[in-house]
């Protein structure tokens, strides 16, 4: 039979149910499908409600076979979701499932929605959008360039080192040549660079790739760039090589002529291992966890089970460890440590980019999240198209590398529910886009390829857009004043502080009117309070005039008044003077808080129902999912609000 | 005063005290009859610990002497008084707490060790601290507790046409483990309850625990049936199951044991209600975990908490093999099924196992709290914990003898009421705004349960709290807590007539680590957090307050 293309084209009578979202009864509208989406409108005419799927989200379509009801379908998405869809005629569902299977799988990056999709800006708008994120301003915020650590022009066009961004730091006593020796010890000539300088103790996160050692190999010019990165730290006089592969796989590594620092050859380092799994075995371990997430109605001891089976945590642990260890060097002992796994882009991004989140609050705020992300994983070229599947090819190299960053950073947020600036929902909308390929920031492997696919020219950021929602991703309880906040977190790593992501691993409360969320209301309160101040000072003032006298019997000042948007200062596409020192605290006002103040009582309604519901059996397909039991005493008990 | 035979060393100087969250502190350790007191040398008073023995769960004691060590001592003139030895006693106490005090002299260590051992289990309840406990700002008052059962009844209006205020148990005689006064069917005279209190173990037949306004059903509890081998029946007691569900097509009975716990029961004379007897009855079984299983998970459980392996694997079999978030599960989830059968289902519900004084107290209450709003403020909440444990017999002082760390062979103790509080909490966290207590009541009244300054829960029942005078000699503990409303109210509390579903899926529940973990630094982050809430709220009525004020004062001013 041969296979009709239904893009653009409709299908009416279709039932679609978004379990994941704890739908219990499915909607029956028409689907679309069009060049980028899955579209689905409700027939109901009073809500007509419309699902948005787009094509570059689907990780796999599944039909299962026909049943006198219908064909079915199962999407599942790269954000978890689960979406069933029941089609009338059996042709309508294996055309579709052959299109979609297509459109899910592009070949080119040409056929990625972002590079279709023109939001209506101009030329000026859309550069800006790119020039949100500044990283040299990031530099300068942490005060390099220094007498300590300077930009090179090695790797100027790439030359060097193709995965690496053109703009490098590396130590001021490195010669071009000592910087062109290491290159060439190294996995893919990624040599030890600056990610992040520690202000307060001069130490400093370097990061490269595993030598070329092989079992005996050395390299002059590499072992100098190493006295190099200690020398950099006048404090010191010894350095941190963190491997962050478990010693096995490293000693493994030596037989392909890879491998590790020998510390015969290199002098003043301690090398420390530290038992970051490979990308494979990340990859099973997180479909594992998925699965735990969709199992029907376990038991506590099924559920249990499954979370210690499926390893995840125990690899969220171990890279919250890399990422203690590196700031408990830096902040503490004041030592500078390099980082490094295999080639230097997956477990080393990792584990640099959570020990930055650990020394510096900046990047606690959103905007420090988002240059984070910018300068650990996207300049310094981690393979986000390889990673996240954007286009048909090797599953082998698909792993949820950042994902798992993500999830420290919610970890941790967990911990110290006062520290981050920015909340669960940014993390989950951050993830999404990873996968979504809505915008260009993550598409392709490197700088390289994003400059030779001129991306710049043909899509947007992603960052002004998530800074334009900010005010729905806000923590309420965000202080910037209190002490465990202000400098280096020191968090508890006991296996008890860890729990499974609800949040993004089971979307119930997602398409659901708002759950009981303190978060929500402890907002409205903030604003609330801002606008009675605000009041209260107007008031004052006018008294002042009536009276003509000033006011010496109410003191107005409020105590801890916290500042919520100081994060602007720097980084912005127009940074400040640049800084040696430490950074300024100027002046700020409270303003940019202009989202509208909702009534609290709107913003309160109980939450719907809950996972409860999603004991419901699925297995003999949609259509039985409207007959539920109704009445007390039988197992599969619901309980939910009406 | 005869504590003074079990204090041979009542002082000890130099001593180190080590506790969690603190910096070690040097200083002078003295034992009375109910206390250890510890104050830091030189510190004026500041820092001080004064810690109830009855809080106590278990003393490990290891001495040392120094004489082997001799490169140690060159503090001479130390080692002659103390004859070159030193003790540690470990104490571990009832709420999770683990304390070190390095106490110089094996003779005084163990004295020492001795006097906390044999205080801190003393079996008298009269001798226990609430007897002798005076602070300077109370006086006993007539009044002790929130309410009474005649109160209760006298204020519930509703109830009035259907059921009635039975004085039958006024000398504790029909059940001792009931409290005098109970709300039956009005059409049951005293007569028949007599007799039908036979049929029930322990006496304690159906009464009525709570009326569900909406619909005029109601949840009743009682004890296993006494059918026996023979299958005895009892047309009393059918007569007052008939009663309650008048008007209605059926009635739902949720025994809190499985059928074939309920089955094998009858072998030593207990039983359920039979299918014959009890026509339009429908019976529901649930099994949950009681007595010394429930004791041994908790056990499990805090013994889990405390390994320091730092291996996940390891950490997440523990917690599976403690099984007390499955006994959680497996509450709030027959919870939830009793409080569907009367809210969703409309119909009454009788609620038993075998003695009605355990799961059946757990399970009523919590369906209590997910329907009516009235439970969930502070004041309601402690009264519902007053009615329904307190009052209704739940034996407090068998039950809470010893916690997780006691060497003490189990016997009657088991931790029913803390598995209560950890799915309440799970309930305050599911829904962070619909319940006006904070989760520091849920802690205090954890540790409270277990060793108090307050008689609330001293005795197993109603009858030996009046024997030993508790009511007169003692203070409220619940009073107490009202007055420290501001602590135990939640600052985000926005009540709602619904009723709150809990979810019972593994993933929506937690370990309560406020109580588990609460001795470890990491709580602290999120007891900042939840004062930071208070702070936020609180800012917020005072800014409305002042521009109120402020408003107010022109007007003031002119006239």
């Amino acid at each position: 039979m041969p296979i009709r293309n239904k893009i653009g084209e409709m299908v009416e009578n279709v039932r679609l149910l978004e379990r994941s979202c704890g739908q219990r009864k499915p909607s029956v509208g028409t689907l679309y499908l069009s060049a980028t989406h899955t579209i689905f409108v409700e027939n109901n005419p009073e809500t007509r409600k419309e699902t948005w799927v787009p094509h570059s989200m689907v990780s796999g379509v599944e039909r299962l076979p026909p049943s006198p009801t219908g064909s079915q379908l199962i999407l599942r998405c790269k954000d978890f979701r689960v979406i069933l869809v029941l089609i009338p005629q059996e042709r309508d569902c294996v055309d579709i499932h052959a299109s979609l299977a297509r459109l899910s799988r592009p070949e080119k990056y040409s056929e990625l929605y972002c590079l279709s999709f023109n939001p209506n800006v101009n030329k000026e708008q859309r550069e800006e959008s790119w020039a949100f994120v500044d990283l040299a301003a990031d530099y300068r915020r942490m005060g390099v360039p220094n007498n300590l650590w300077v930009t090179t022009a090695a790797n100027s066009e790439y030359r060097v080192c193709d995965t690496y961004p053109s703009e490098l730091f590396v130590p001021k006593s490195a010669t071009p040549a000592v910087i062109v020796g290491s290159s060439r010890f190294r996995s893919r000539g990624r040599f030890p660079v600056l990610s992040y300088f520690h202000q307060d103790t001069l130490a400093a996160v370097c990061r490269c790739s595993q030598p070329l050692s092989g079992f005996s190999g050395r390299c002059q010019e590499d072992e100098m760039m190493l006295q190099a990165v200690m020398k950099s730290n006048p404090g010191s006089d010894y350095i941190y090589v963190v491997d962050t592969r478990p010693k096995l796989n490293a000693m493994a590594n030596r037989a392909a002529g890879k491998g590790y620092e020998n510390e015969d050859h290199y002098t003043n380092i301690k090398l420390q291992f530290i038992g970051i799994e490979n990308i494979h075995v990340m990859r099973s371990s997180q479909q594992k966890i998925v699965d735990v997430g969709e199992m029907r109605s376990p038991s506590m001891t099924d559920f249990l089970f499954g979370l210690e089976n499926s390893g995840w945590l125990k690899h969220i642990k171990a890279i919250l460890d890399a990422g203690v260890f590196i700031a408990r060097a830096v902040a503490d002992e004041g030592i500078s440590v390099l980082v490094h796994c295999s080639d230097g882009w997956d477990r080393t991004a990792q584990a640099c980019s959570v020990a930055s989140l650990l020394l510096d609050p900046y990047y606690r705020t959103i905007r420090g999240l988002m240059v984070l992300i910018e300068r650990d994983w996207v300049s310094f070229g981690h393979k986000f198209s390889h990673r996240y599947a954007h286009l048909d090819g090797d599953p082998k190299e698909v792993s949820p590398v950042l994902d798992q960053f993500l999830e420290c950073a919610w970890q941790l947020s967990e911990q110290f529910p006062c520290a981050f600036e920015f909340n669960e929902r940014f993390l989950i909308a951050v993830h999404s886009h990873i996968y979504s390929c809505q915008y260009g920031t993550f598409l392709g492997n490197c700088e390289k390829e994003r400059r030779d696919l001129r991306l710049r020219e043909h899509s947007h950021s992603v960052w002004p857009q998530l800074w334009k929602e900010r005010s729905q991703f806000t923590n309420p309880l965000y202080q910037t004043d209190l002490s465990p906040s202000q400098g280096v977190l020191r968090p508890n790593t006991s296996p008890y502080c860890f729990k499974l992501w609800k949040g993004l691993y089971n979307h119930t409360e997602k398409s659901m009117p708002p759950r009981q969320s303190p978060a929500d209301f402890l907002s409205t309160v903030r604003e609330e309070s801002k606008q009675l101040e605000e009041e209260l000072t107007n008031q004052q003032e006018r008294l002042t005039a009536l009276t003509g006298k000033p006011i010496t019997w109410e003191k107005v000042a409020v105590p801890r008044r916290r500042r919520r948007t100081d994060c602007q200062k720097h980084g912005g596409p127009d940074p400040p003077a640049t800084t040696h020192g430490r950074l300024i605290s100027g002046p700020d006002g409270q303003t940019d808080r202009k989202a509208p103040r909702k009534d609290p009582a709107l913003t309160l309604p109980l939450r719907d129902t809950d996972d409860f519901s999603a004991c419901s059996d699925l297995e003999s397909g949609v259509a039985d999912l409207s007959s539920r039991s109704s009445s007390g005493g039988d197992d599969n008990k619901e309980a939910e609000l009406e | 005063m005869e504590f003074s035979e079990h204090i041979r060393t009542a002082n000890v100087e130099d001593v180190e005290l080590r506790q969690p969250l603190q910096p070690a502190g040097r200083g002078t350790l003295c034992i009375t009859g109910h206390h250890l007191l510890f104050s830091v040398r030189g510190d004026g008073g500041g820092r001080q610990l004064l810690l109830l023995l009855r809080s106590v769960d278990a003393v490990e004691k290891s001495v040392e002497n120094l004489w082997g060590h001799s490169g140690f001592l060159s503090k001479t003139a130390h080692t002659d008084r103390t004859s070159g030895s030193s003790g540690t006693i470990t104490i571990k106490c009832k709420d999770l707490r683990v304390l070190q005090l390095d106490i110089p002299g094996m003779e005084q260590c163990l004295n020492i060790a001795h006097s906390i051992e044999t205080l801190s289990c003393l079996d008298r309840v009269s001798d226990m601290f609430p007897f002798f406990y005076r602070p300077v700002d109370l006086r006993l008052q007539g009044c002790w507790g929130l309410s009474s059962p005649e109160g209760h009844f006298s204020q519930a209006q509703e109830l009035h046409q259907k059921w009635r205020l039975s004085s039958v148990n006024k000398d504790y005689l029909v059940c001792p483990s009931y409290p005098p006064a109970l709300i039956v069917p009005a059409c049951i005279d005293d007569k028949t309850l007599r007799k039908l209190a036979k049929f029930r173990q322990g006496g304690r037949f159906p009464v009525l625990c709570y009326y569900h306004r909406k619909n005029g059903m109601a949840i009743v509890r009682s004890s296993q049936p006494l059918m026996g081998a023979n299958r005895k029946c009892c047309t009393e007691d059918e007569q007052l199951l008939e009663a309650v569900i008048e008007g209605s097509d059926k009635g739902y009975i949720i025994d809190t044991r499985s059928s074939q716990q309920a089955q094998q029961a009858r072998m030593t004379g207990g039983g359920f209600e039979s299918k014959s007897c009890y026509g339009r009855w429908k019976r529901l079984h649930r099994q949950m975990e009681r007595g010394k299983a429930l004791q041994e998970s908790l056990i499990k459980l805090v013994e889990a908490c405390g390994d320091e392996s730092h291996n996940m694997d390891r950490w997440l079999s523990k917690l599976e093999n403690s099984k007390w978030l499955s006994h959680v599960q497996t509450a709030l989830s027959t919870a939830g099924l009793l409080a569907e059968c009367v809210e969703r289902d409309g119909h009454s519900v009788l609620v038993h196992g075998s003695e009605g004084t355990d799961c059946s107290l757990l399970i009523s209450t919590l369906a209590q709290l997910i329907m009516d709003p009235r439970c969930r403020t502070l004041e309601g909440f402690l009264t519902l914990l007053e009615r329904e444990w307190v009052q209704a017999g739940h034996p407090f002082q068998q039950r809470c003898a010893h916690s997780a760390y006691s060497h003490a062979r189990v016997q009657q103790e088991s931790p029913v009421f803390l598995l209560l509080l950890d799915c309440v909490w799970q309930l305050w966290r599911q829904f962070p705004l619909a319940l006006g207590f904070s989760e520091a009541l849920l802690l205090r009244l954890a540790s409270e349960v277990y060793a108090s300054d307050y008689g609330t829960f001293l005795c197993n029942s109603d009858q030996e709290r009046c024997l030993l005078g508790v009511k007169e000699k003692t203070y409220c503990l619940f009073q107490a807590l009202l007055r420290d409303r501001d602590l135990y109210s939640n600052p985000l509390y926005e009540p709602t007539e619904l009723a709150i579903w809990p979810s019972v899926h593994p993933q929506s529940l937690q370990l309560w680590r406020g109580f588990f973990l609460r001795w470890t630094p990491q709580v602290r982050q999120l007891e900042e957090a939840q004062e930071e809430i208070r702070h936020m709220v609180m800012e917020c009525a005072r800014l409305a307050l002042s521009v109120r004020d402020t408003a107010a004062r022109p007007s003031e001013n002119s006239s």
